[in-house]
């Protein structure tokens, strides 16, 4: 499979009567943009701003961040299973509009969405204060149920990243990637000297607000299985996650799997990179036996000499990430762990619900239970009220003059567990 | 600035073991390694009294000794407290840690003080106070008084402490965020490109071990087998011929019992500092089961008690000292032909 990655780097965002790219701008039709996603009867009021970077500019709270792609040449579309039909994505040509994210924001669902500060101390937490934003501000319909209401923002940040990416077909491209993997068979032929490696990517299915999908089934009903790592750049994993700010991975960070990135840049050189596993999270223990034997049995079957496992969310999840760890270990296939701590506000406690000394190889994402003090920002895109009640915040975090006291939980993004970002932790 | 420094009746120069058992005591100025703080400290900080006490004093009455000692450090009204450096010595260290957490906590006053990694003073205080990390004797007192000299002009001042490597003290468990040159997806695929090549790599958080032991398969028939005894509760031959520390064992004893079928209060007595020694100085077998197991020798329940016992002290002891017994005394076993062992604790 693959795929061309063509970047058209956005260097500014602007409303104008034609939604259209030119020069290194986005320009938008807000009315058209609008009407585009504002077909959901469950959301009695849409609207969309514009934050740039370095703007005194909060967005709070934040449910998804999405990028703007549009598929070129090849089979199906962006964000199969929801916006597109359910064709296997991931070959031919897609355009990124590199620069613009996607924002929901709105009425909060649950207690676990993000803030995002395009400027002051809470902007370097964050990898979205870099990007040019588009924020759907989406409020609900009164009584409108927690799992319709997730289900109608969601979609409706996806319907305004497609129509947006749409802006990019035509457009010639700054940069193209190339990246490519063949059928096991042939792609194990073509490196046949260097070392199998596997991604296990562990996604969020914890349920009610932490749920992740796969061309559009609920990851918590899948069996662990195989996908290639061009289809997750086409929006084959959505997010539909609302835990903890900090260590979701937006359906963005999907798109632009970090570590899937890192493993194709070396690939052909140290490794031979065979693909992705992806695993759940789910909550029963019989759910976690089944998902880790089974990853283990698949990666082992597919002939990984070593994987990188990747961890969503904390606490719960760290037994999933063990038992993966562990079941991998055993099979004599050498893991590299990625989680991140919730260390206490002090840092002095333990980091991790569940260990393994098999887990000899860890990256840290850092420890989000951080206390961070965000700045009163000029202006609010959202609900400022919510930092109280946001995982990571706690009553009292809102103060008077606007100014955010609360761990860095609650920055979107500022934990991410496929190593978006560049925070860590060590020992002192 | 003003300091009080803490030492114990060998730095004091009052004596070595012997006069071990002096209650605490106050002079004025420096004493003893003081000198060396008062070159170290460059005239930013002054000792102005030194506290001296006595080894086995401040361990066998401990809360009474505190108490004692936090009366004469308030009296001096310090800006900082330093404590030791205790190099490996056990009971000095246990000291040092303990009287230093106690004027942090009760005075509020920063305090310092400098061990050998292996003294069981740092695993017991290391995450509550800052310990530099010092060579294992009295000839790495340069190096440490330097190291803890920097630290107390920095508490004192109220300066942000470095990271354990910065400054030389003994990681307190402290998780601290920064931000790396490289994001995480590149720091893992490095990480792992290392693990597969065999290379040397550094994890960025290390699982806590749980050392969980794995039982052996039962003893197939134990009315055949040899059975050894094994304790870290201190048991000895009356007099304690190996001189096994109460506190913070550096050794272990290994005991003939041919012939003996009873312990009793005038043969065995206990070593250990740890619990009250008066019921197993009456019956040593209440921690060593020597008499049952005779028993059940006699009636052929088991095959034969072996000849060697071997016993050492827990309390206080470090894993890695206590690590390196269990695999002296396992070996020992091995070549002995000892079919199973009892383990007691106290």
């Amino acid at each position: 499979m693959r795929l061309e990655l063509g970047k058209i780097y956005i260097k500014d965002v602007q409303f104008a009567s034609e939604t259209r790219v030119e020069n290194g701008t986005l320009f938008i039709n807000r009315e058209e943009l609008l009407k585009e996603i504002g077909e959901d009867e469950r959301l009695k009021h849409i609207d969309v701003e514009i934050a740039k970077p370095g703007e005194e500019v909060r967005i709070i709270p934040v449910k998804d961040v999405i990028e703007p792609r549009v598929k070129v040449e090849g089979n199906g579309g962006i964000f199969p299973g929801f916006i597109s039909k359910v064709d296997t994505v991931g070959s031919g040509r897609t355009h990124v509009l590199k620069g613009t994210a996607v924002v929901t924001t709105g009425r909060i669902v649950g207690f676990q969405e993000g803030i995002i500060d395009m400027a002051g101390e809470g902007a370097k937490y964050t990898p979205f204060s870099k990007t040019n934003n588009i924020v759907i501000i989406c409020e609900p319909v009164d009584d409108l149920p927690q799992h319709e209401h997730e289900e109608a923002v969601r979609i409706a940040g996806y319907k305004a990243a497609a129509y947006l990416g749409k802006a990019g077909k035509d457009i010639s491209p700054d940069e193209v990637k190339v990246y490519e993997t063949l059928p096991l068979l042939e792609q194990v032929k073509q490196y046949p000297e260097l070392p199998r490696v596997i991604y296990v990517y562990m996604l969020q299915s914890q349920g009610l607000l932490h749920d992740t999908y796969v061309y559009g089934v609920d990851a918590k009903k899948i069996i662990p299985t195989f996908i290639y790592p061009t289809e997750v750049f086409d929006g084959a994993i959505v997010s539909g996650n609302c835990v903890s700010a900090c260590d979701k991975n937006p359906t963005y960070v999907h798109m632009n799997n970090p570590i899937i990135e890192d493993l194709y840049e070396r690939h052909g050189k140290d490794i031979n990179f065979l693909g992705c596993v992806i695993t759940n999270e789910n909550v029963y223990l019989a759910d976690k036996e089944r998902s880790s034997n089974y990853t283990a049995k698949l990666v082992e079957f597919l002939g990984a000499d070593a994987v990188i496992i990747s961890e969503e969310g904390f606490g719960n999840p760290d037994a999933d990430l063990v038992m993966n760890c562990n079941r991998i270990e055993e099979k004599g296939i050498k893991t590299v762990l990625l989680t991140d701590e919730y260390a206490g506000r002090d840092g002095a406690s333990q980091s991790l619900a569940d260990s393994t000394p098999r887990g000899d190889a860890v990256i840290t994402a850092g420890n989000a239970n951080q206390i961070v003090i965000l700045p009163p920002m000029k202006k609010v895109i959202g609900h400022p009220n919510a930092a109280d009640i946001i995982a990571g915040g706690f009553a009292g975090s809102l103060m008077a003059d606007g100014s955010i006291e609360a761990e860095i939980q609650v920055i979107t993004g500022a934990t991410s567990e496929v190593g978006f970002g560049y925070l860590t932790t060590k020992t002192f | 600035m003003r300091i009080v420094h803490y030492i114990n009746q060998f730095f004091g120069q009052i004596g070595g073991e012997e006069k071990a058992h002096i209650p605490p005591q106050i002079r004025e100025g420096i004493v003893g390694p003081g000198m060396a703080f008062k070159q170290a400290l460059r005239g930013e900080a002054e000792i102005v009294a030194t506290i001296i006490c006595g080894d086995s004093y401040f361990a066998e009455n401990e809360a009474k000794a505190k108490a004692e000692i936090l009366n004469m450090v308030k009296k001096y009204y310090p800006d900082i407290f330093i404590a030791g450096p205790a190099f490996n010595a056990g009971r000095y260290g246990i000291a040092c840690g303990t009287i230093a957490k106690a004027v942090k906590d009760e005075l509020g006053i920063p305090v310092v003080t400098g061990m050998y990694v292996e003294n069981p003073g740092v695993e017991m205080f290391r995450r509550d106070i800052y310990i530099i990390s010092t060579k294992n004797s009295a000839a790495g007192m340069r190096d440490a008084v330097l190291k803890m000299a920097a630290m107390a002009l920095k508490l004192a001042k109220g300066e942000r402490i470095g990271s354990p490597a910065d400054e030389g003290y003994v990681e307190r468990g402290i998780r601290v965020n920064y931000f790396a040159g490289e994001r995480g997806s590149k720091r893992a695929v490095d990480m792992l490109i290392k693990k597969i090549k065999g290379e040397a790599f550094l994890t960025e958080f290390k699982m806590p071990e749980f050392d969980r032991v794995i039982p052996n398969p039962p003893v197939q028939d134990i009315t055949k087998a040899k059975i050894a005894l094994v304790t870290s509760g201190g048991i000895v031959p009356k007099g304690n011929p190996d001189r096994i520390e109460a506190s913070s064992a550096s050794k272990y004893g290994e005991y003939d019992i041919e012939g003996v079928f009873d312990l009793t209060g005038e043969t065995f007595e206990t070593a250990h500092g740890g619990y009250d020694p008066v019921y197993a100085n009456m019956d040593a077998d209440r921690v060593l089961p020597v008499d049952v197991l005779r028993d059940l020798e006699m009636e052929g329940r088991i095959g034969s008690l072996h000849r060697y016992y071997y016993a050492t002290v827990g309390n206080g002891t470090s894993v890695a000292n206590a690590k390196r017994f269990g695999a002296e005394i396992a070996k020992k076993l091995l070549l002995d032909g000892v079919n199973a062992v009892i383990l007691t604790s106290t």
